[in-house]
């Protein structure tokens, strides 16, 4: 039986896929998607066998690579990427939690030097077992991910 | 350590703090007249402050370097909008090393980040000030002889307290058992106490300074200020329950000393000054020579 897409499919780019609920927007944003000039499709609330119900993006010409696509595993742990050449997948990947998350999020102290500089923000992963913080390197503050 | 920055205690290890406090001890035996002659400082001092900022200069003058910059940002290019990065990117062509007071946090290590000079953070905020915890250290080392096995009660405001944060972080290198005395809402904050646990580092939390004078080698004090309480009787009523006096004080053992990172308001009574206790203005005075081994070394003539 053939497959039918909820999200059509594409010719060259990526696609993130096991993204939670709730969470395709967010990354859309931390990956700075909106502002793509190519299509991007976003899925929200679709039917997933392993996950009850997921987000899914795809992206038409631009090719995530391992490093970018771990920036975002703090929001889609379970995140599958996989980059497609001519329809064909070429490759797929998981992410793993990085060292350190620079750029994508901002600080959520309010007297930190990053938001009243014009200052790249950069957080150092902290993990206590199953529990994930983030430090900023600047105000040196740790954050629940939850917080941004 | 020469050329590195000094931003925040985490990021010294035991073997430099030990490095630290031995060079300091030499600087307060034998006053180095000549050692940092035609060395510049920048003293750059985004929000006032008197006794951080003299005793730097005082430090670098005494050790025969030079000292320029500024008390308060309003003589400065920050005024007409100049980011920190430019100012201090600026000011390092200058000078051979930057010390930095800025009312934001992790404004050192941005300053760090904008010129290849040493740069010493003098307190960001409500992050850090690494040159108050050596100096308390060293104060410690001093009075009591040792840094190892000693039984320390920091009282005041735990949860806000900077000095209080940095000095348990580093005092987490050394076999201490901690007292945190304090009201239940200025209680030391649950995340440095879960890293007290993960380094194996005894404590138990207090109410009144009664409950532990007599088991503490050093009895730390801090401000409690007013304006952390949105309820004035309560203040009233706490603010007793921190007060050092000579009638708690001879409750304590013999080798007990009291530090304050001062300024002090009601928290210590000026009849203490004159005992054997009061170790507070010896405190102040070694922030010299600790401020003086930091500036030789970072400046690599150490």
């Amino acid at each position: 039986m053939k497959k039918i897409l909820s999200v059509a499919a594409i010719e060259n780019g990526t696609v993130i896929d096991h993204i939670p609920v709730g969470m395709g927007l967010q990354i859309v944003k931390l990956l700075g998607l909106a502002k793509h000039q190519k299509k991007v499709t976003l899925g929200l609330n679709l039917p997933s066998q392993s996950m009850g119900f997921k987000d899914l993006i795809k992206v038409e010409e631009r090719r995530i690579s391992k490093e970018e696509a771990d920036q975002i595993a703090l929001f889609a742990p379970q995140a599958k990427i996989s980059i497609i050449a001519d329809f064909q997948l070429e490759k797929k990947f998981t992410v793993s939690l990085p060292k350190t998350i620079t750029k994508i999020l901002d600080c959520p102290n309010g007297r930190c030097i990053t938001n009243h500089e014009r200052v790249t923000t950069r957080f150092w992963v902290d993990c206590f077992g199953k529990n994930v913080s983030l430090r900023c390197s600047y105000c040196e503050k740790s954050f629940d991910h939850a917080a941004n | 350590m020469k050329g590195k920055d000094i931003l925040s205690v985490k990021e010294i290890d035991k073997a430099q703090i030990l490095q630290i406090l031995a060079v300091a001890q030499k600087m307060k035996q034998k006053p180095a007249e000549a050692l940092l002659k035609g060395k510049v400082m920048a003293s750059c001092f985004f929000e006032p402050s008197t006794r951080t900022r003299l005793s730097f200069e005082s430090a670098m003058k005494r050790l025969g370097g030079e000292v320029i910059g500024f008390s308060e940002p309003k003589a400065t290019a920050v005024q007409k909008g100049e980011s920190l990065h430019d100012s201090i990117k600026v000011v390092g062509l200058y000078s051979d090393v930057v010390v930095i007071r800025h009312p934001l946090e992790g404004a050192a290590r941005e300053a760090a980040e904008a010129t290849q000079k040493p740069v010493i953070n003098a307190g960001d905020g409500a992050n850090e000030h690494p040159t108050q915890t050596l100096l308390d250290l060293f104060s410690i080392q001093e009075c009591q002889g040792t840094l190892e096995g000693l039984h320390i009660a920091l009282a005041g405001d735990l949860l806000y307290g900077r000095a209080m944060h940095s000095l348990v972080h580093a005092l987490c290198h050394f076999k201490t058992r901690l007292y945190f005395v304090s009201p239940q809402a200025l209680a030391m904050p649950d995340a440095i106490c879960a890293q007290l646990r993960q380094h194996g580092v005894p404590f138990s939390c207090h109410a009144t300074l009664d409950e532990v004078i007599d088991k503490c080698d050093i009895l730390y004090m801090g401000r409690i200020q007013k304006e952390r309480f949105t309820n004035p009787e309560l203040y009233e009523r706490v603010k007793d329950l921190y007060k050092v006096d000579l009638n708690l004080l001879s409750k304590g053992k013999k080798n007990l000393r009291v530090l304050h990172p001062l300024p002090r308001l009601q928290e210590i009574e000026r009849a203490v000054d004159a005992t054997k206790y009061a170790y507070y203005f010896s405190q102040a005075e070694n922030g010299l020579y600790v401020r003086q081994a930091l500036l030789a070394m970072l400046l690599g003539v150490l």
